[in-house]
């Protein structure tokens, strides 16, 4: 069990996240977005486990739960927004909403 | 109250009741005044000074019990400070009592008077609520002379004086509203006022005199400051010729001399018994009072002495010259008691008192008697021209009576306003006015010095001691003898001999009884007064009588020469003015027969030998032009012009402008508070240009912080 070392886990980690955040930065599909978001998420997750693994503690085990569950919230909110958004614009990409422009 | 002194036999403890009773009769008539009828009021005011005159008497006799024993009699406590021990004494001996007879005596006969007289006055003047008031004053005033008299010290002598000085100035401005002619103006008032100024020089310098005394010989109190006199004279005479000097001053003020008498003939504007019972009587001989009460210190220097005497011989003739000029018959009187006052203090100035407080009762008795008559007199021509003017409507017009009054009215205001004072609207009274007519003659003769009247013994008293010690006195006050008995020959001819020189002397009418017993009275007294201190060996009672007080004096006889020289000048002075003004009387309008032979003399006599002008030049206009010159240059220019407007107003205006509006407040507070809004305004305008609208930017930006904040975590 303890063959992969915690670097690679970190490493592949830090790639999901930059993946995850370039995607948020990049793209203008909100669904995109949230996928990317949710990469971001499970990026963070899966050093949570790896270090818990290593330090041989729950908590971070636990932590993780929590993270799905918020990711979950987040995704039901934010989905009903995109609907509502919709509904409202007849459109969705992400440039197009900046009626809060100063 | 407790008699500081063992004696106690008599009647001492009546003494407050001099004031006492006075002042009750005030606060009746006062309080309850405005229910009473005139005669009721009047009553209330002659009771209240005959129960003083009372006291007065009951006093004297118990002084008379004490063989003229001083008795002081503590009424109250006043000042206490220090060394300083005033109280409120009164004083019983033969000097006190004997004024405070003369001052109730011959001041109730005048209330009794003025009954008769104020009760007419008041209704030609339309003013018939000021009766009470009249009386008030009155009472007042003889309470302010009992104190002055009754004093135990020479401050409690100065309230009175002060007092009296008071009721002067509310008698002779009683009509203050009117002129004596009685049309409006302020003569009267401002006669007032000049009564009460000059006399204020004169208590400045009473003043000054009781600092001094107080300062050098450390009391107020009479005997006290006799006792320490001697000693300083010896050390320091000018002292005590600096305080008999400055009570001079006092002296000339109230007692109207040279060079302060100039108050007195404008005080007869005040009603004639006030003429009489203050300006003639009593309230003028409070300084040959107070000079007579300091006998002590006034004999400790000769010098003063000499200066008084002085004084009171150049007022003596100087006043009886102008008596000579004067057309009013009040004015004429008032003269003549200015230059009676003068030999008074001359007297009293030789060192001779007896004989000046001799002549200060007689005088008191036949002065009042000739004030009072001469207020008949007018009051007889007033009622002629009253009852004329009235004659003369009802056959014009035959209209009611009220109407009458108005035209009357009507035509004083337009027409020649008539002068009841005035002798030459006089003439041949005899006829009309009896009584009045041999009341004055007597008044007269007293006042010219002829035998056997009281005039005629109290003057020659005087003249005698001045003829032993003082030859210039001496001679100056014969030649004011001569001078009063022509003046008053002059009067008696042309008020009373002739033919009337008007319609309303041909009217005249004779006074009511309640004025004219009064007269009697007095006449009685002026007829027998001197019999007070007949010059023989034996007689000299007033002088034996005031002995006890201010030292035993020789009593002179009779010198026949003196009395006879005085009394041949005064038969020929009347005899010249029976020349000049009995023998071809006055026609209405002629001048005065003196006027052609003396030319600017008469002039000058008439005028009062311009004294009054004489001090508008000399003190009054420059005291005008230099409080025109406070007022207008110095407060008005400088002060309110420059000061306030230009100096303290414009500094204000420049700070506030300039200092605060422009600078501080625009530049300073405005300019902080613009920069504030415009600083703010650019910031956001740049921040502004950060919130895109582009959600991805904002994640940017995010992202960005993130890592900033990580990457400082990571490698600090």
């Amino acid at each position: 069990m303890n063959s992969v070392p915690v670097d690679y886990y970190v490493l592949l980690s830090a790639i999901l996240f930059t993946i995850g955040a370039m995607g948020v930065l990049i793209r203008r599909n909100p669904l995109i977005i949230f996928m990317s978001i949710e990469l971001m998420l499970n990026a963070a997750n899966l050093v949570f486990v790896a270090y818990a693994s290593v330090f041989k503690s729950f908590s971070g085990q636990i932590f993780v739960f929590f993270v799905i569950a918020v990711a979950a919230a987040e995704v039901a909110v934010g989905l009903a927004l995109i609907v509502q958004i919709f509904k409202a614009k007849k459109n969705i990409n992400i440039d197009e909403l900046n009626s809060l422009k100063g | 109250m407790h008699l500081s002194e063992s004696v106690s036999t008599g009647f001492f403890f009546l003494a407050p009741w001099l004031v006492f009773a006075p002042i009750t009769g005030l606060l009746i008539n006062a309080i309850f005044g405005k229910y009473f009828s005139e005669k009721v009021v009047g009553t209330v005011a002659s009771l209240a000074s005959g129960a003083a005159f009372v006291v007065s008497v009951l006093l004297a006799y118990s002084v008379s019990l004490n063989h003229g024993e001083v008795v002081r009699w503590q009424f109250a406590e006043w000042i206490h400070v220090g060394t300083l021990q005033l109280d409120w004494t009164f004083r019983m001996d033969s000097l006190s009592t004997t004024m405070m007879l003369v001052v109730s005596g011959v001041g109730t006969l005048i209330h009794i008077y003025a009954i008769g007289y104020m009760h007419e006055d008041v209704r030609f003047k339309h003013e018939e609520g000021r009766f009470t008031r009249f009386f008030i004053f009155l009472n007042l005033f003889i309470a302010a002379m009992m104190i002055l008299v009754s004093g135990d010290s020479y401050m409690m002598l100065f309230v009175g004086w002060e007092g009296v000085g008071l009721c002067s100035f509310l008698l002779i401005g009683f009509w203050y509203e009117f002129d004596t002619l009685g049309r409006s103006s302020w003569a009267n008032s401002n006669a007032a006022k000049k009564a009460f100024i000059t006399n204020r020089v004169g208590d400045f310098g009473f003043l000054i005199a009781g600092f001094l005394m107080f300062w050098y010989l450390g009391s107020f109190q009479f005997d006290e400051v006799f006792k320490a006199a001697p000693a300083i004279a010896e050390s320091a005479p000018w002292v005590i010729v600096a305080i008999t000097l400055f009570m001079l001053v006092g002296v000339a003020g109230k007692s109207a001399q040279i060079p302060l008498y100039i108050w007195l003939p404008d005080a007869m504007a005040g009603p004639t018994p006030v003429s009489a019972l203050i300006h003639a009587a009593t309230m003028v001989t409070a300084g040959v009072y107070l000079v007579t009460r300091s006998a002590a210190i006034y004999t400790l220097v000769p010098q003063a002495q000499y200066i008084v005497a002085m004084v009171g011989a150049g007022t003596a003739l100087f006043a009886a010259t102008i008596a000579v000029g004067q057309y009013d018959i009040k004015k004429v009187l008032a003269y003549s008691t200015i230059s009676q006052l003068g030999f008074m203090v001359a007297a009293v100035g030789m060192g001779a008192y007896v004989a000046g407080m001799f002549h200060l009762i007689t005088h008191a008795f036949f002065k009042a008697l000739l004030f009072l008559s001469a207020g008949s007199v007018i009051l007889g021509l007033e009622r002629g021209h009253h009852a004329h003017a009235h004659h003369a409507a009802h056959d014009d017009h035959g209209k009611g009576k009220k109407k009458e009054e108005k035209n009357h009215g009507h035509e004083e205001e337009h027409g020649e306003v008539f002068d009841p004072g005035d002798m030459r609207n006089m003439g041949g009274l005899r006829k009309t006015m009896p009584v009045t007519f041999w009341l004055y003659m007597i008044g007269t003769l007293a006042l010219a010095g002829i035998f056997p009247f009281a005039g005629f013994w109290s003057k020659d008293e005087i003249l005698l001691d001045a003829s032993l010690h003082f030859p210039s006195v001496y001679w100056q006050l014969t030649i004011a003898a001569f001078f009063t008995a022509f003046y008053m020959g002059r009067q008696i001819w042309m008020v009373f001999f002739g033919e009337a020189r008007s319609d309303a002397a041909k009217h005249a009418e004779e006074s009511p009884k309640v004025m004219t017993v009064p007269l009697m009275v007095l006449a009685v007294l002026s007829v027998v007064g001197g019999a007070l201190n007949l010059p023989f060996e034996g007689f000299h009672n007033l002088g034996h009588w005031l002995g006890h007080t201010i030292g035993e004096v020789e009593g002179l006889p009779l010198n026949l020469q003196v009395a006879g020289i005085s009394t041949a000048l005064a038969l020929l002075a009347i005899l010249i003015s029976w020349f000049l003004y009995g023998r071809n009387p006055l026609k209405a309008g002629q001048i005065d027969p003196l006027k052609k032979p003396l030319g600017f003399v008469f002039t000058g006599m008439e005028n009062k030998w311009f004294v009054d002008e004489g001090y508008f030049a000399v003190i009054i206009n420059p005291f005008k032009k230099i409080s025109a010159f406070l007022a207008d240059v110095i407060d008005w220019r400088f002060w309110h012009d420059f000061v306030h407007d230009t100096v303290i107003l414009g500094t204000y205006n420049w700070l506030s402008e300039i200092a605060l509006n422009k600078y501080a407040d625009q530049k300073g507070i405005d300019a902080f508070a613009n920069w504030l809004g415009t600083a703010t305004q650019s910031v956001s305008a740049t921040l502004r240009k950060l919130q895109n609208g582009f959600v991805r930017s904002y994640a940017l930006s995010v992202l960005l912080g993130v890592v900033l904040i990580l990457g400082y975590l990571i490698f600090k």
